[in-house]
Protein backbone atom coordinates (compact mmCIF):
# COMPACT_ATOMS: atom_id res chain seq x y z
CA UNK A 1 0.00 0.00 0.00
CA UNK A 2 1.61 2.76 -1.10
CA UNK A 3 1.45 6.45 0.68
CA UNK A 4 -1.17 7.86 -1.71
CA UNK A 5 -3.53 4.92 -1.07
CA UNK A 6 -2.96 5.36 2.35
CA UNK A 7 -3.64 9.11 2.20
CA UNK A 8 -6.60 8.72 0.56
CA UNK A 9 -8.34 5.97 2.62
CA UNK A 10 -6.89 8.42 5.41
CA UNK A 11 -8.29 11.45 4.57
CA UNK A 12 -12.04 9.44 3.45
CA UNK A 13 -12.33 8.03 6.69
CA UNK A 14 -11.96 11.67 8.44
CA UNK A 15 -14.30 13.31 5.74
CA UNK A 16 -16.63 10.80 6.21
CA UNK A 17 -16.52 10.68 10.39
CA UNK A 18 -16.45 14.51 10.48
CA UNK A 19 -19.40 14.73 8.39
CA UNK A 20 -21.30 12.72 10.38
CA UNK A 21 -20.32 14.40 13.44
CA UNK A 22 -21.10 17.84 11.38
CA UNK A 23 -25.06 16.63 11.53
CA UNK A 24 -25.36 14.39 14.88
CA UNK A 25 -23.29 17.28 17.31
CA UNK A 26 -26.06 18.89 19.45
CA UNK A 27 -23.63 21.82 19.62
CA UNK A 28 -23.88 24.45 16.76
CA UNK A 29 -19.83 25.16 17.37
CA UNK A 30 -18.71 21.89 17.55
CA UNK A 31 -20.96 21.37 14.34
CA UNK A 32 -18.48 24.52 13.17
CA UNK A 33 -15.49 23.07 14.19
CA UNK A 34 -16.17 19.93 12.78
CA UNK A 35 -16.92 21.17 9.46
CA UNK A 36 -13.64 23.12 9.09
CA UNK A 37 -12.06 19.18 9.66
CA UNK A 38 -14.27 18.55 7.03
CA UNK A 39 -12.90 20.88 4.49
CA UNK A 40 -9.36 20.60 5.46
CA UNK A 41 -9.84 16.90 4.30
CA UNK A 42 -10.95 17.36 1.17
CA UNK A 43 -8.73 20.36 0.86
CA UNK A 44 -5.89 17.47 1.35
CA UNK A 45 -8.21 15.62 -1.32
CA UNK A 46 -6.87 18.51 -3.75
CA UNK A 47 -3.35 18.57 -2.96
CA UNK A 48 -2.96 14.63 -3.23
CA UNK A 49 -4.36 15.27 -6.77
CA UNK A 50 -2.30 18.10 -7.65
CA UNK A 51 -4.85 20.73 -7.80
CA UNK A 52 -2.20 23.20 -5.77
CA UNK A 53 -4.68 26.78 -6.31
CA UNK A 54 -8.26 24.44 -5.55
CA UNK A 55 -6.43 23.45 -2.41
CA UNK A 56 -5.00 26.89 -1.25
CA UNK A 57 -8.20 28.77 -1.78
CA UNK A 58 -10.46 26.02 -0.59
CA UNK A 59 -8.31 26.09 2.43
CA UNK A 60 -8.63 30.48 2.70
CA UNK A 61 -11.96 30.89 1.04
CA UNK A 62 -13.78 27.93 2.60
CA UNK A 63 -12.00 26.95 6.07
CA UNK A 64 -10.98 30.21 6.86
CA UNK A 65 -13.48 33.02 5.85
CA UNK A 66 -16.91 31.42 5.13
CA UNK A 67 -16.36 29.25 8.59
CA UNK A 68 -15.15 32.29 10.62
CA UNK A 69 -18.50 34.03 9.04
CA UNK A 70 -20.52 31.06 10.50
CA UNK A 71 -18.47 30.80 13.89
CA UNK A 72 -19.37 35.01 14.38
CA UNK A 73 -23.02 34.29 13.52
CA UNK A 74 -23.31 31.90 16.25
CA UNK A 75 -21.59 33.57 18.61
CA UNK A 76 -23.55 37.08 17.66
CA UNK A 77 -27.01 34.99 18.42
CA UNK A 78 -25.43 32.88 21.75
CA UNK A 79 -27.03 29.68 20.34
CA UNK A 80 -24.39 27.56 21.08
CA UNK A 81 -26.16 25.54 23.43
CA UNK A 82 -29.51 23.94 23.56
CA UNK A 83 -31.17 25.55 20.17
CA UNK A 84 -33.53 22.47 19.45
CA UNK A 85 -35.65 21.71 22.44
CA UNK A 86 -38.57 19.91 21.14
CA UNK A 87 -37.33 16.67 19.61
CA UNK A 88 -39.53 14.89 16.87
CA UNK A 89 -37.72 11.33 16.48
CA UNK A 90 -40.31 10.56 13.78
CA UNK A 91 -39.07 13.32 11.23
CA UNK A 92 -35.32 12.83 12.45
CA UNK A 93 -35.71 8.81 11.62
CA UNK A 94 -37.67 9.86 8.35
CA UNK A 95 -34.53 11.83 7.15
CA UNK A 96 -31.83 9.54 7.68
CA UNK A 97 -34.19 7.11 5.48
CA UNK A 98 -34.34 9.61 2.99
CA UNK A 99 -30.74 10.61 3.09
CA UNK A 100 -29.91 6.76 3.07
CA UNK A 101 -32.27 5.95 0.39
CA UNK A 102 -30.50 8.06 -1.99
CA UNK A 103 -27.56 6.39 -1.16
CA UNK A 104 -28.52 3.54 -2.06
CA UNK A 105 -30.22 4.30 -4.76
CA UNK A 106 -26.86 6.66 -6.06
CA UNK A 107 -24.44 3.62 -5.00
CA UNK A 108 -26.46 0.65 -6.79
CA UNK A 109 -27.05 2.69 -10.27
CA UNK A 110 -22.95 3.45 -10.58
CA UNK A 111 -21.34 0.76 -8.85
CA UNK A 112 -21.66 -1.24 -12.30
CA UNK A 113 -20.78 1.39 -14.55
CA UNK A 114 -18.01 1.31 -17.34
CA UNK A 115 -15.68 3.38 -15.18
CA UNK A 116 -13.34 0.12 -13.74
CA UNK A 117 -10.29 1.24 -15.09
CA UNK A 118 -10.62 4.76 -15.05
CA UNK A 119 -7.90 6.42 -12.97
CA UNK A 120 -7.90 9.77 -11.65
CA UNK A 121 -4.49 11.37 -12.21
CA UNK A 122 -2.66 11.48 -8.24
CA UNK A 123 0.88 13.48 -7.75
CA UNK A 124 1.18 14.56 -11.46
CA UNK A 125 -0.28 16.57 -13.88
CA UNK A 126 0.33 20.57 -14.91
CA UNK A 127 -3.83 21.58 -14.92
CA UNK A 128 -3.94 22.24 -11.19
CA UNK A 129 -1.13 24.71 -10.88
CA UNK A 130 -1.92 28.86 -10.50
CA UNK A 131 -0.27 29.57 -13.57
CA UNK A 132 -2.23 27.13 -16.06
CA UNK A 133 -5.23 27.91 -14.49
CA UNK A 134 -4.81 31.74 -14.37
CA UNK A 135 -4.20 31.41 -18.18
CA UNK A 136 -7.33 29.90 -18.85
CA UNK A 137 -9.30 31.54 -16.84
CA UNK A 138 -8.31 35.38 -18.12
CA UNK A 139 -8.25 33.95 -21.45
CA UNK A 140 -11.56 31.56 -21.74
CA UNK A 141 -13.36 32.40 -19.28
CA UNK A 142 -12.76 36.20 -18.29
CA UNK A 143 -16.65 36.93 -19.13
CA UNK A 144 -18.22 34.44 -16.50
CA UNK A 145 -15.26 36.34 -14.13
CA UNK A 146 -16.41 39.47 -15.03
CA UNK A 147 -20.23 38.43 -14.33
CA UNK A 148 -19.11 36.95 -11.21
CA UNK A 149 -17.73 39.98 -9.88
CA UNK A 150 -21.37 41.76 -10.42
CA UNK A 151 -22.86 38.84 -8.79
CA UNK A 152 -20.10 39.37 -5.53
CA UNK A 153 -21.49 43.14 -5.52
CA UNK A 154 -24.92 42.24 -5.83
CA UNK A 155 -24.81 39.92 -2.83
CA UNK A 156 -22.28 42.53 -0.69
CA UNK A 157 -25.34 45.35 -1.24
CA UNK A 158 -27.80 42.44 -0.56
CA UNK A 159 -26.47 41.48 2.77
CA UNK A 160 -26.12 44.51 3.65
CA UNK A 161 -29.94 45.58 2.79
CA UNK A 162 -31.37 42.86 4.15
CA UNK A 163 -29.00 43.16 7.47
CA UNK A 164 -30.20 47.17 8.12
CA UNK A 165 -34.17 46.07 7.76
CA UNK B 1 -6.55 6.36 -7.64
CA UNK B 2 -9.26 4.77 -9.20
CA UNK B 3 -12.11 7.16 -10.13
CA UNK B 4 -15.04 4.64 -8.17
CA UNK B 5 -13.45 5.52 -4.95
CA UNK B 6 -13.68 9.45 -5.89
CA UNK B 7 -17.35 8.69 -6.65
CA UNK B 8 -18.66 6.99 -3.63
CA UNK B 9 -16.87 8.96 -1.28
CA UNK B 10 -18.72 12.17 -2.95
CA UNK B 11 -21.81 10.13 -2.78
CA UNK B 12 -21.42 9.71 0.57
CA UNK B 13 -20.57 13.23 1.79
CA UNK B 14 -23.55 14.12 -0.57
CA UNK B 15 -25.73 11.90 1.28
CA UNK B 16 -24.50 13.01 4.90
CA UNK B 17 -25.90 16.69 3.69
CA UNK B 18 -28.76 15.49 2.52
CA UNK B 19 -29.66 13.89 5.40
CA UNK B 20 -28.69 16.50 8.03
CA UNK B 21 -30.80 19.20 5.91
CA UNK B 22 -33.76 16.95 6.47
CA UNK B 23 -33.17 15.83 10.06
CA UNK B 24 -31.98 18.94 11.61
CA UNK B 25 -34.16 21.87 12.46
CA UNK B 26 -31.58 24.64 13.33
CA UNK B 27 -31.20 26.78 10.13
CA UNK B 28 -27.37 27.43 10.52
CA UNK B 29 -26.51 24.34 10.73
CA UNK B 30 -28.97 23.13 7.58
CA UNK B 31 -26.81 25.88 5.96
CA UNK B 32 -23.76 24.18 6.89
CA UNK B 33 -24.96 20.85 5.46
CA UNK B 34 -25.59 22.71 2.09
CA UNK B 35 -21.65 23.65 2.29
CA UNK B 36 -21.33 20.12 2.38
CA UNK B 37 -22.98 18.81 -0.30
CA UNK B 38 -21.96 21.88 -2.33
CA UNK B 39 -18.06 20.37 -1.39
CA UNK B 40 -18.93 16.84 -2.15
CA UNK B 41 -19.61 18.07 -5.66
CA UNK B 42 -16.49 20.45 -5.92
CA UNK B 43 -14.19 16.75 -4.82
CA UNK B 44 -15.98 15.12 -7.53
CA UNK B 45 -15.56 17.86 -10.32
CA UNK B 46 -12.13 17.87 -9.70
CA UNK B 47 -11.70 14.36 -9.80
CA UNK B 48 -13.21 13.86 -12.97
CA UNK B 49 -11.10 16.94 -14.39
CA UNK B 50 -7.80 14.65 -13.22
CA UNK B 51 -9.58 11.57 -14.81
CA UNK B 52 -9.93 13.30 -18.04
CA UNK B 53 -6.85 15.30 -17.82
CA UNK B 54 -4.92 11.66 -17.52
CA UNK B 55 -7.00 10.12 -20.22
CA UNK B 56 -6.58 12.69 -22.72
CA UNK B 57 -3.47 14.86 -21.74
CA UNK B 58 -1.13 13.42 -25.29
CA UNK B 59 -3.24 15.38 -27.73
CA UNK B 60 -4.73 18.39 -25.36
CA UNK B 61 -2.40 19.43 -22.31
CA UNK B 62 -4.74 21.72 -20.93
CA UNK B 63 -7.61 18.77 -20.82
CA UNK B 64 -9.63 18.62 -18.15
CA UNK B 65 -9.07 22.65 -17.20
CA UNK B 66 -12.50 23.66 -17.41
CA UNK B 67 -13.83 21.25 -14.60
CA UNK B 68 -11.31 23.21 -12.01
CA UNK B 69 -12.57 26.57 -13.18
CA UNK B 70 -16.25 25.64 -12.15
CA UNK B 71 -14.77 24.52 -9.35
CA UNK B 72 -13.26 28.10 -8.62
CA UNK B 73 -16.59 29.49 -9.79
CA UNK B 74 -19.05 27.14 -7.89
CA UNK B 75 -16.42 28.56 -4.60
CA UNK B 76 -17.35 32.08 -5.71
CA UNK B 77 -21.49 31.68 -6.00
CA UNK B 78 -21.26 29.61 -2.41
CA UNK B 79 -19.28 32.33 -1.21
CA UNK B 80 -21.88 34.69 -2.49
CA UNK B 81 -24.81 32.93 -1.04
CA UNK B 82 -23.22 32.55 2.66
CA UNK B 83 -23.30 36.47 2.97
CA UNK B 84 -26.96 36.77 2.02
CA UNK B 85 -27.81 33.64 3.80
CA UNK B 86 -26.03 34.56 6.76
CA UNK B 87 -28.00 38.24 6.87
CA UNK B 88 -32.16 36.48 6.04
CA UNK B 89 -30.85 34.34 9.18
CA UNK B 90 -29.69 36.95 11.21
CA UNK B 91 -32.69 38.87 10.33
CA UNK B 92 -34.92 36.25 10.79
CA UNK B 93 -33.47 35.84 14.82
CA UNK B 94 -33.64 39.72 15.48
CA UNK B 95 -37.38 38.92 14.47
CA UNK B 96 -38.56 36.19 16.01
CA UNK B 97 -35.16 35.33 18.65
CA UNK B 98 -35.40 31.24 16.86
CA UNK B 99 -33.57 29.73 13.93
CA UNK B 100 -35.57 27.01 14.30
CA UNK B 101 -37.09 26.56 10.88
CA UNK B 102 -40.67 25.18 12.17
CA UNK B 103 -41.16 28.41 13.45
CA UNK B 104 -39.34 30.42 10.01
CA UNK B 105 -42.31 28.81 8.02
CA UNK B 106 -43.88 32.26 7.65
CA UNK B 107 -41.45 34.60 5.45
CA UNK B 108 -44.35 36.84 4.37
CA UNK B 109 -44.79 38.38 7.93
Amino acid sequence: MSTTHFLFWFLSVLAIFSAIMVVVSKNPVHSVLWLIIVFITISGHYILMNAQFLFIVNLIVYAGAIMVLFLYVIMLMDLNADSEPQKNKWLKIAGVIGGGALLLVLVAALKDADIKNQLAQTGSGQIGLIHNLGMALFNDYVVPFEISSILFLSAMVGAVVIGKK
Amino acid sequence: MPINYYIFLSIALFCIGVAGVLTRRNAIIIFMCIELMLNAVNLLLVAFSKMHHAAMQVTNPNAGIDGQIFVFFIMVVAAAEVSVGLAIISMMYRNTHSVDVNFLNRLKH
